[in-house]
């Protein structure tokens, strides 16, 4: 992030003088749009390349209202667990145990509502309420006895599994019609035919009017606080693009068969993620998880209390976990042996992928929901090209291991994350820039950067591949043998220039 | 120059914006101990650096001449090739490891590859026995006193074939019984020929052993001492160690001191590892408004123990004492207290504990003082970015804007950084622990500047500085520190830095 503001703040610096000089004006003129905070649309450029190429190569099966419906409704849980995750991860703590504590409170919810005859909103709250004891439970074990929330989630993890099937019986227990709505209903079909949901409709259209809103409120408020706004003109084009991507979302979600709209799960995300948006970038509280993992002794001299936070952050991961069990245990209508398993991974990939730090103190809710997003959009979109699970789970692995290597690699040289980096049209030039700049220690970057770009590539490789094999039915052993050398090599050539870049970075051979 | 067995020639070391050394001239003789002393900063640690490699050659200027040849060190493996090895203040020990496999820890004693432990446990038995040490070779560190691991430290020196060993504030943490003991090792060891440098802030050890003295100040090499039946004593040495005029490097100030309002009586606290030592032995002390209060001593004297532990207990465990607040004692047994009761403290190592180094300024400047800016836990982001900026004025903060990060600024902006941050909260005390560490002369005095601001608001200021002159021309009032004991109280205007060296180091005077 430093260096990007280094950069920006000297053009000058870039070193090519009329090219770079008309092309920073351009990106100023950009930035101003974007409002500044290009790490997050660079992400949100990311997961929009991911699901054009998607696009294309299934022969438009991605975009359609019914598949985007699937999506978000196969995934909402997920990124909801991920918006938990993100607090925890920021602290510099891991919950290795959300899976375990979804499926406990589901078969709890399950059961309240089919064996105590709980009424379908009492049985939600008697869910959230176990949700919410669990995490008291493993946030003092962490806060107050100082056990590391790995260890104490991987004991939760297997404890809370067994008490699932303690409590379970391995039964199936059917959810009821007002949780199956939660779950994975759509909003209701009224007035006027329009041609789209009206629901979706009146949503699109009262968060645009929001947006509008709020965006001339700042400049409002700027400029009773004195200072100068952006211009009028940017102001308007970056509302009309807005207004764009919003209609095509809106058209998106409501145009499907009818009865269908933008899903209620979505609705749910939508409201979480803008509430703990809130809560991460304009309260107390979250100011103290961001000190507590960037700098726990410096934070905890600032009068943050490290216990309190750590306790906050592991009870609103198991809130959110039970929140996400329940939507489950809708969309599943009924609870099953599987329900969570695996859910926490998911929900750690995710948050990596959308920008935070291995070691805390970096990350936002809205890049951890686009990180979620795009591996919801490689799952879907591999799926619809008829890749099977085996090649899916292969590729995303790839897709988090190269993130996080990147990331990391992107941190020791004071860069930002992955996606963004890539969205910033990363060329050496910039290197170039940045080590004028004074930014990045004067190292040869060219070749091992390269190499880990390279590599990133491989999987889209692996998908082009896949899908000029399925057109050829008879080769498909063969096929299949010479993807997994080619991955092979792939995972040789990307360690080796990972490694390489690392031991560099880190001086480990001089 | 056939007596000498090193020679260090013109040596230069700078580092980005200081020049550590300047043109630095030593020599040492063979079979002799020979001390190097000088105030903190003054480039002793840096010296012994180069010589030990760690700086390597090519980063410095000047001729190392090792035993008649000039050698050029790469690293720390070929300095103690020649037989030059040094011992950190900080004990490079494994707790878990035992004596015999610490003392050949990198240096196994290895038999076509395997490590030949009774041959090593052997060698081990007869080096303790040189460093007259009885203790398990195979019990592990952890068992041991600090005396005993830094005997065992020297045994390990030897295991190497030692030549020239170099001892950097050996006894600093040391009992007397133990500091005594040591240096008669060190005085057995001389009559086998062996070498030493060592670098204390004891000056009555070395008055005691030394057989010559290099004095280095600012970087400069003052004058070298051969002692001769007693000619040297520490008030020679005190005098080679500050004498400097105190010039205009400190902005004029006439303080308006009123009434006494702070006020620490028998503070007593102990180490929060090792039971029965007390960092803090009942000390008292008291702070008027507009008064600067001055804390000298040696490094590890204990001031750094006594302000965190004032400062919401965040240091040792408190055994007794009380704080007094305009007459009436107060309970601070939190950060958070402290803050709510007007006392504010600057953290000594800004990296480690000012500052989240992933945060901008803005968002530091506020991190203290959140409630200000806050109610309910919501933060009101104009006022936050009103109070940022008002503090970046006030305190001439050099950023391009508050949104800068914080990693990205001067030593000397970092600091005032940290300063603001405090000075949000409102402090009526401010407790400054080593305000002016490693930042320029310049920002120095902005600092000082700032300083007698504060006091002119009315508020207490507690310094506390390893630099005597700093102190001098700065505050109203010293306390002098030593071994955790306040053992001594002037007026700026009476003390000198040799009557406070003498209150600083030397025990009879308490």
């Amino acid at each position: 992030m430093t260096a990007t503001k280094v950069i920006e703040a000297e053009p000058g610096k870039a070193g090519a003088p009329a090219g770079g000089a008309s092309g920073s004006s351009v990106g100023a003129g950009l930035k101003q749009v974007l409002g500044g905070n290009l790490r997050q649309y660079g992400m949100l450029g990311a997961l929009i390349l991911v699901a054009l190429f998607f696009e294309f190569a299934s022969g438009g099966k991605m975009l359609t209202p019914s598949n985007a419906q699937n999506i978000l409704n196969g995934n909402s849980y997920v990124l909801i667990l991920a918006i938990g995750m993100l607090f925890v991860i920021i602290t510099g703590q891991i919950d290795l145990s959300v899976g375990s504590v979804a499926a406990v409170v589901g078969i709890c919810t399950a059961l309240s509502i089919n064996f105590w005859n709980f009424p379908w909103w009492l049985g939600i709250l008697f869910g959230l309420f176990v949700g919410v004891v669990i995490g008291m439970w493993q946030g003092s074990w962490l806060a107050f006895v100082g056990v590391p929330g790995f260890i104490t989630t991987l004991a939760g993890m297997m404890l809370f599994r067994g008490l699932y099937q303690y409590v379970g019986k391995a039964s199936a227990n059917p959810a009821p019609p007002e949780i199956r709505f939660i779950g994975g209903g759509y909003l209701p079909e009224w007035g006027p035919n329009t041609g789209l949901n009206n629901s979706t409709l009146v949503l699109g259209i009262a968060a645009m009017a929001v947006l509008i809103f709020l965006d001339f409120r700042r400049r409002a408020r700027v400029i009773k606080a004195g200072g100068t706004p952006p211009a009028l003109w940017v102001a308007i084009v970056r509302l009309a693009v807005t207004a764009v991507a919003l209609g095509y979302i809106t058209w998106l979600f409501g145009s499907g068969r009818p009865g269908t709209s933008f899903p209620v799960t979505g609705l749910i995300l939508v409201v979480l993620a803008l509430v703990y948006n809130f809560i991460a970038t304009r309260t107390t509280i979250g100011r103290g998880v961001y000190a507590v993992g960037g700098n726990k002794a410096a934070a905890a001299l600032t009068g943050v209390s490290v216990k309190k936070i750590y306790f906050l952050a592991m009870t609103n991961m198991a809130f959110l976990a039970a929140v996400a069990g329940v939507m489950y245990f809708g969309r599943a209508t009924s609870t099953g042996p599987s329900d969570g398993v695996g859910w926490e991974l998911d929900a750690i990939a995710a948050v990596f992928i959308g920008g935070a730090a291995v070691s805390g103190g970096i990350g936002t809710v809205t890049g951890s929901v686009i990180g979620g997003l795009v591996m919801a959009v490689l799952n879907n979109g591999l799926y619809l090209m008829g890749v099977g699970s085996d090649m899916t789970q292969i590729i995303k692995g790839l897709v988090l291991l190269i993130a996080v290597a990147f990331d990391l690699y992107s941190k020791s040289q004071g860069k930002p994350s992955i996606i963004a980096t890539l969205a910033r049209g990363f060329t050496p030039k910039v290197v170039e820039a940045e080590l004028q700049a004074g930014v990045v220690p004067n190292r040869d970057l060219g070749n091992p950067l390269w190499g880990v770009l390279s590599f990133l590539l491989f999987p889209v490789g692996i998908v082009l591949w896949l899908t000029w094999r399925t057109d050829r039915p008879n080769s498909a052993k063969q096929a299949r043998s010479g993807v997994i050398a080619a991955l092979v090599v792939g995972a040789l050539a990307g360690m080796i220039a990972i490694f390489y870049a690392l031991a560099q970075t880190t001086g480990l051979f001089s | 120059m056939s007596g000498a067995i090193l020679e260090m020639v013109g040596i230069t070391k700078d580092f980005p914006g200081v020049r550590a050394l300047d043109d630095v001239t030593m020599t040492v003789r063979r079979g002799e101990i020979h001390a190097i002393c000088g105030e903190n900063g003054a480039g002793k640690s840096t010296l012994m650096k180069v010589l030990s490699g760690v700086h390597p050659h090519g980063t410095y200027e000047g001729r190392i001449v090792f035993d008649g040849e000039d050698v050029q060190f790469t690293g720390i493996k070929s300095s103690e090739h020649v037989g030059i090895v040094i011992i950190h203040q900080e004990l490079a020990l494994i707790p878990e490891l035992s004596v015999t496999e610490n003392i050949f820890l990198g240096n196994e004693v290895v038999n076509h590859g395997v490590i030949d432990w009774v041959e090593a446990r052997e060698r081990a038995v007869r080096l303790l026995g040189r460093v007259g040490l009885e203790v398990d070779p195979d019990g592990p560190i952890k068992n041991l006193g600090v005396g005993q691991q830094q005997l065992v430290e020297i045994a390990k020196a030897l295991s190497k074939d030692v030549r020239l060993l170099i001892l950097d504030e050996p006894t600093s943490a040391l009992n007397e019984e133990d500091s005594e003991n040591l240096l008669s090792i060190l005085r057995q060891l001389k009559t086998q020929g062996l070498t030493s440098i060592m670098i204390s802030h004891k000056l009555n050890e070395i008055a005691a052993i030394a057989d010559s003295i290099t004095i280095i100040r600012d970087g400069h090499t003052i004058e070298s001492l051969h002692v001769v039946a007693g000619n040297v004593n520490e008030d020679r040495i005190i005098r080679g160690m500050v004498g400097r005029a105190l010039d205009s490097r400190f902005p004029d100030h006439t303080p308006k001191i009123g009434e006494k309002f702070f006020e620490v009586r028998d503070w007593t606290v102990e180490h929060p590892q090792i039971p029965g030592r007390l960092v803090c032995n009942h000390s008292s002390f008291y702070v008027r408004r507009g008064e600067i209060v001055g804390f000298a001593g040696l490094m590890g004297a204990g001031r750094t123990e006594l302000a965190r532990s004032i400062f919401g207990r965040t240091y040792g465990t408190y055994l007794g004492g009380q704080i007094l607040l305009d007459g009436r004692e107060v309970q601070i047994p939190n950060v958070q207290a402290a803050i709510a009761r007007g006392i504010s403290y600057v953290p000594e190592d800004r990296k480690v504990l000012g500052l989240n180094l992933l945060d901008n300024v803005k968002d530091t400047i506020v991190s203290a003082g959140i409630r200000r800016i806050s109610r309910r836990t919501v933060i009101d982001p104009e006022a936050e970015i009103a109070a940022a900026e008002e503090y970046r004025k006030a305190m001439n903060i050099k950023s391009a804007s508050i949104n800068v990060g914080v990693s990205t600024l001067s030593g000397g902006n970092q600091q005032k950084v940290v300063l603001a941050k405090w000075m949000f909260t409102q402090p009526s005390l401010a407790i400054l622990d080593e305000p002016t560490r490693g930042i320029d002369v310049g920002a120095k005095y902005e600092i000082y500047g700032l300083i007698n601001r504060l006091a002119d608001e009315g508020k207490g200021v507690i310094m506390i500085s390893s630099e005597l002159p700093e102190l001098l021309g700065v505050c109203d009032r010293i306390y002098t520190v030593f071994e955790g004991r306040i053992t001594g109280e002037m007026s700026a205007a009476e003390a000198t830095q040799e009557s406070l060296m003498r209150l600083m180091t030397d025990t009879a005077a308490a």
